[in-house]
């Protein structure tokens, strides 16, 4: 890992469902539980409302990694929404590949009462693009 | 008739409580409910997850305390209790006495300053003393209502004057050491009482040495097990160490008539092997040991469960019950000894962990609850119904649901609720709507052109402001597009706040506004409301969490903190900018129902819907109403089925409001919720039936368990519901032996049938009080009398019924006259003479099921039984609107649970008919049919099935063409957005959270980078 990739913040923008995972990100609020600074979080009622279009375009616009949560499978308040956007996010894993950028798209299952969980995966998540560096698309960046 | 009030009382706010207020005020009737502790929720709110699914309980829950908590016809009274119910059903006067909460509600926003300023600490009842809450307190993190409780009993202010911290720490003048609490009268017409049940005390057990820090009760186990519990999910040993072994050990407090609990809890066995099975989740190299006396995995899912669970997973069960747990008085490590399956002995065994799967109880509250209300109780102490009656108590007027009634699971408690609301609201139909008032908005103004949003930036007291700069904020977004005004407030939320936003959006003309504060899950449809009470369209109204996403998770940050609070009000900002005014569309329908299936199920549903006014067609295949009921002769409880059927099918068929149509088959079905069109065809039938809802209670069908056991090669091998009839002619057979799964629990039909073992012990009963000489053996795998029927069986081990026990690679072999047996207990065979032999056979499902699903659009379990929308908290309905289910076509029940459901599907059901209008949500999805290309797609995704493919013509200029577009049914859609995403058109626009609006937000998030 090069210096530059040590100071390196990345960007990170985060899709939740409005049912599990965005209520998990407010548990680990209500519980306290510190993570990183990096993400932003764009709510959706459900995970399989996000089309592809939408990963590309926060790519574009300087995400270096892309979270897409929802519920577990079967707990889905859509019954079994989330399970179209396991299939999407797959062949959208496979699209971003070719364009490098694979790794940096990833799709995490929290519940309503994994505040502790939304808290792991945001770590560890800064940390997996921070180890990958910036993305490879030209974009702004602060300083 | 004397007075009807159109106001219901529910006592208490478990999953029940709650389930009966929705559909109580959905059908427009008043509701109290009142809850003895802070908060609704219940026992369901502290599990980790539910069986059969694992499903996450509080997901599944916490959106119906949030539908509670806002809906304007229920009234939630926290903190308290019924103290006495005098008057007579459709007039009751009720009297509640509220305990001080020291807090006043109006004024506490919930942020939680008092909380870390109280110097007390007290263990945490939620997390069952797993840690520490403090004096005053919220019960949990999704508490409903969301006010703080101070605990008068450990509070130094008011138990030694000292202290007053929360007082001075509260911005909002909140803290009212004053309070005394009071007594107010209601004015009811119904009362129903679902208190629910108290865990077995297994500190009474000695023996079991809950005093060991490592021996824990299964709730607290559960509290251990879940992510928001006291160890984040990580089971942990009192050394601070994590276990790898641990032993579940069953009936701790149930089926164990020497301490006066002689019920089985009918729930213990599932959770045990869900609480095994969630633990090794969490660590793979663990062991788990579940010690029970027989495995009772008979409801819907669960025989399948508990199999995945011992082949797949490794859970071991050992059908042995250890007396106590031995802990070594010189290393303190616990260990049980059992008696081996084999028979060979007893072996003592070293657990790191010992569960105590602790049985349900009727709680103390409940009793008292019971005594003021003048019900009468049962010898298990629960409240007394009857079987063909589940819900209603002795005294008029008065129903019961839940584990009240005894000891159940969550589905069949909600199904209980549902028809005990049913039930009120059959008495109370002629007063829907008398009590409740709508209330009353000004006029909603013109948005134009013109985007003039207003920004309120929060400092929660000190919760954002001490993190996020919010000066910095608010001056940051003074400069973003569309912004027409920001103001700081210290209190978004608090009432004069909210009065301010009304002022703010009339005074600068505002048409859209911006909270940026909390949790839209909590605090959006209170800022909703206040938008239309200053006549703006709710939907024009958008929340930047910058609490629970940014001060409270990025606390030592404050200028990256304050950076993403600036980004996500830039983003929230160019979403509200393209908000659009939304509408809920009222649309007509036809308030009639429909009822598939003329057996019990079937007729209590409909007479549930036309005892509330509407009209109903009963539709049934066979030329008798009755059901698979006519093919029995006596119930569980010893009453004929005649004195039940006889009387009911009576009322259905001269009830006003009934059309009966027998030796009739739904052959076509059109339309959905709302407007259905129903061919009915059959001998001297055909008709077309307009309804707006339709319950499936086609019913289930004993198997003829042909090559099972020599069925079908000897003449006396019979099944259950031919020695009935034998019984009642009167037979003299001598030795009779029973053969228990017969064609169930196997790979061809892997469930557990749940009534048979009942149903066996009344007759093994019948035939020994008939004939004491008799021999009668029962040969078994597990004796699944759950509930109150463990009397049942008790009763028949006492009368001399030989019981035996065999497993599914041993099964007893059936010759002409003899049985050759394999006794798993005692390791020995028999060989056992028979005169009769009866085999339980399961219910199955009707082949009809797999022709009437696709009409319905509803799917089938792979045991073919209909599938309900969610095993858990929707048990009779199913994901298409407006189609119900009920009975034995969900899977196979006991007549008491099916009448129950009954109950529970009209009351859904009469929740859509009572209204005057069908009304959409706000936020569904609209067709571009300009840009459809009737590729279907959207039809694969919607698990709603609200897009169909239309036919229609397309004329232009030169060419006029038949194509198929799609169309969206309004009704139907719940709004996900999966079909906006799957259209490769773009056609489909999910509104409110529209393709522009959201690729908005991501180019403000990028503006910022």
């Amino acid at each position: 890992m090069t210096d530059l990739n040590l100071n390196f913040e990345p960007n990170i923008l985060t899709f939740c469902c409005n049912w599990c995972s965005y209520a998990g990100a407010d548990l680990a609020g209500v519980s306290r539980l510190q993570y990183p600074t990096n993400n932003r979080i764009v709510r959706v009622m459900c995970s399989s409302r996000i089309e592809p279009t939408f990963i590309l375009e926060a790519f574009k616009e300087g995400a270096d990694g892309v979270l897409i949560t929802g519920c577990h499978i079967g707990d889905c308040h859509y019954i079994e929404g989330n399970e179209h956007t396991d299939e999407r996010m797959k062949d959208m894993v496979n699209a971003l590949e070719r364009m490098g950028l694979g790794e940096r798209l990833h799709l995490e299952w929290v519940s309503a009462a994994e505040g502790k969980k939304f808290q792991e995966t945001m770590i560890n998540f800064v940390d997996k693009i921070k180890a990958l560096g910036p993305s490879p698309l030209e974009h702004k960046r602060v300083e | 008739m004397s007075k009807l009030v159109g106001a219901v009382a529910v006592a208490g706010g478990g999953v029940a409580g709650i389930q009966s207020a929705i559909d109580l005020a959905n059908s427009g009737l008043k509701v109290y409910l009142i809850e003895s502790s802070t908060s609704i929720g219940g026992k369901m709110a502290q599990l980790d997850k539910t069986f059969p699914t694992l499903d996450c309980s509080m997901c599944t829950l916490s959106p119906k305390l949030a539908e509670v908590s806002r809906h304007p016809n229920i009234e939630l009274l926290t903190y308290s209790e019924i103290t006495s119910i005098e008057g007579k059903a459709g007039d009751f006067k009720v009297k509640v006495k509220r305990k001080a909460t020291y807090v006043n509600p109006k004024n506490c926003t919930a942020c939680g300053l008092c909380v870390s300023k109280c110097p007390v600490k007290v263990p945490d009842e939620y997390n069952e003393g797993g840690n520490n809450r403090k004096a005053i307190y919220l019960a949990f993190p999704q508490a409903v209502p969301r006010v703080y409780t101070i605990d008068a009993e450990k509070c130094l202010y008011l138990t030694k004057g000292k202290c007053g911290n929360c007082a001075k720490s509260c911005e909002n003048d909140a803290i009212n050491y004053e309070d005394k609490g009071e007594e107010i009268e209601i004015n009811v017409g119904s009362v129903i009482l679902s208190t629910g049940f108290e865990p077995f005390d297994a500190t009474q057990l000695e023996q079991y040495r809950l005093d060991h820090p490592d021996v824990v009760t299964s709730m607290q186990f559960e509290r251990q097990l879940s992510s928001s519990g006291p160890f984040e999910g990580h089971v942990t040993l009192s050394d601070g160490t994590h276990p790898k072994k641990i032993a579940w050990i069953q009936c701790i407090g149930s089926r164990s008539p020497e301490i006066g609990r002689r019920n089985c809890s009918s729930v213990c066995c599932m959770y045990a092997t869900k609480e095994a099975m969630v633990a090794m989740e969490h660590d793979s190299e663990l062991e788990t040991t579940i010690f029970n006396i027989d495995v009772r995995a008979f409801g819907k899912g669960f025989e399948e469960f508990y199999q995945k669970a011992k082949n797949e997973k490794g859970v071991r069960f050992i059908n042995s019950r250890p007396s106590g747990v031995e802990v070594d008085p010189n290393t303190n490590k616990l260990s049980l000894k059992y008696e081996l399956e084999d028979g060979n002995g007893i072996r003592q065994e070293e657990f790191d962990m010992v569960v105590l799967s602790i049985g349900l109880t009727p709680s103390k509250s409940s009793k008292q609850l019971v005594n003021i209300a003048g019900v009468e109780m049962d010898d298990l102490g629960f409240v007394k119904t009857r079987i063909d009656r589940p819900v209603e108590t002795t005294r008029p007027g008065i129903f019961v649901s839940g584990t009240m009634q005894a000891p159940k699971d969550i589905p069949d408690t909600v199904a209980d609720a549902s028809g005990a609301a049913s039930k009120a609201s059959s008495l109370l139909s002629s007063e829907r709507g008398s009590l409740v008032t709508e209330k009353q908005y000004p006029t909603e103004k013109d948005v134009g052109d013109e985007v003039r949003t207003g920004v309120i930036v929060c400092r929660c007291g000190i919760n954002i402001g001490n993190v996020v700069d919010v000066p910095n904020v608010v001056e940051y977004a003074k400069d973003l597009n569309g912004v027409a005004f920001v103001k700081e407030e210290v209190y978004a939320c608090s009432s004069d706040s909210l009065v301010g936003i009304a002022d703010m959006v009339k005074e600068h003309n505002l048409n859209r506004v911006v909270v940026a504060s909390c949790t839209p899950r909590t605090h959006e449809p209170m800022f909703r409301e206040t938008l239309m009470e200053a006549g703006l369209n709710p939907y024009m109204f958008e929340l930047a969490n910058i609490r629970e996403h940014c001060s409270w998770v990025h606390q030592n940050e404050k200028e990256k903190a304050t950076r993403k609070a600036r980004d996500t009000v830039r983003m929230s900002v160019s979403r509200a900018n393209l908000l659009q005014p939304l509408y809920k569309q009222k649309v007509e329908f036809n308030n009639s129902g429909l009822v598939i299936g003329g057996g019990i199920a079937g007729m209590n549903a409909a007479l549930d819907i036309a005892d509330k006014g509407f009209h109903v067609t009963l539709i049934e295949k066979k030329p008798e109403l009755g059901g698979l009921l006519n093919t029995y002769t006596k119930l569980q409880d010893g009453r004929s089925t005649n004195e039940v059927l006889e009387p009911l099918i009576a009322r259905v068929e001269s009830h006003d409001n009934i059309t009966v149509l027998i030796d009739a088959e739904l052959v076509e079905l059109e339309g959905s919720i709302g407007n259905f069109t129903a061919h009915v065809k059959g001998d001297g039938v055909d008709e077309e039936i307009q309804c707006g809802v339709a319950i499936i209670a086609t019913g289930a069908d004993e198997l003829m368990p042909e090559g099972y056991f020599s069925y079908g090669k000897y003449p006396n091998i019979v099944t259950q519901s031919k020695l009935e009839h034998m019984i009642d002619k009167g037979m003299d057979a001598k030795n009779v032996v029973f053969i228990q799964c017969a064609g169930g629990r196997n790979d061809e039909r892997p469930y557990c049938s749940r009534a048979c073992c009942t149903v066996a012990m009344k007759n093994a009963i019948r035939l020994k009080e008939d004939n004491p000489k008799r021999n009668i053996y029962m040969l078994y795998r597990d004796i699944r009398t759950f509930g109150r029927w463990e009397d049942l069986y008790t009763h028949a081990r006492e009368l001399g019924v030989v019981f035996m026990r065999y497993t599914e690679d041993k099964e007893p072999q059936v010759d002409e006259k003899s049985i050759k047996m394999f006794d798993q207990l005692l390791n020995m065979n028999f060989d056992i003479n028979y005169d009769l032999l009866v085999l339980s056979a399961p219910m199955v499902a009707p082949d009809t099921n797999e022709t009437l699903a696709p009409l319905f659009k509803v799917p089938l379990d792979s045991n073919k039984f209909f599938l309900e929308a969610h095993i858990k908290l929707r048990p009779v309905e199913f994901a298409t609107e407006g189609v119900f289910l009920c009975g034995t076509a969900q899977a196979p029940k006991l007549v008491d649970e099916a009448v129950s459901q009954a109950s529970a599907a009209a009351s859904r059901a009469c929740t859509i008919l009572s209204s005057d209008f069908l009304e959409t949500i706000g936020n569904i999805s609209v067709v571009d049919s300009e840009l459809c290309i009737g590729c279907g797609r959207c039809t694969m995704v919607c698990p709603y099935k609200a897009p169909e493919l239309q036919e229609v013509v397309v004329e232009t200029e030169e060419i006029t063409y038949t194509t198929k577009k799609c169309e969206i049914n309004p009704t139907v859609c719940k709004g996900c957005g999966s079909c906006a995403a799957e259209c490769p058109t773009g056609a489909i626009t999910s509104r409110h959270f529209t393709t522009p609006q959201i690729m908005a937000v991501i180019k403000a998030y990028g503006e910022g980078l």
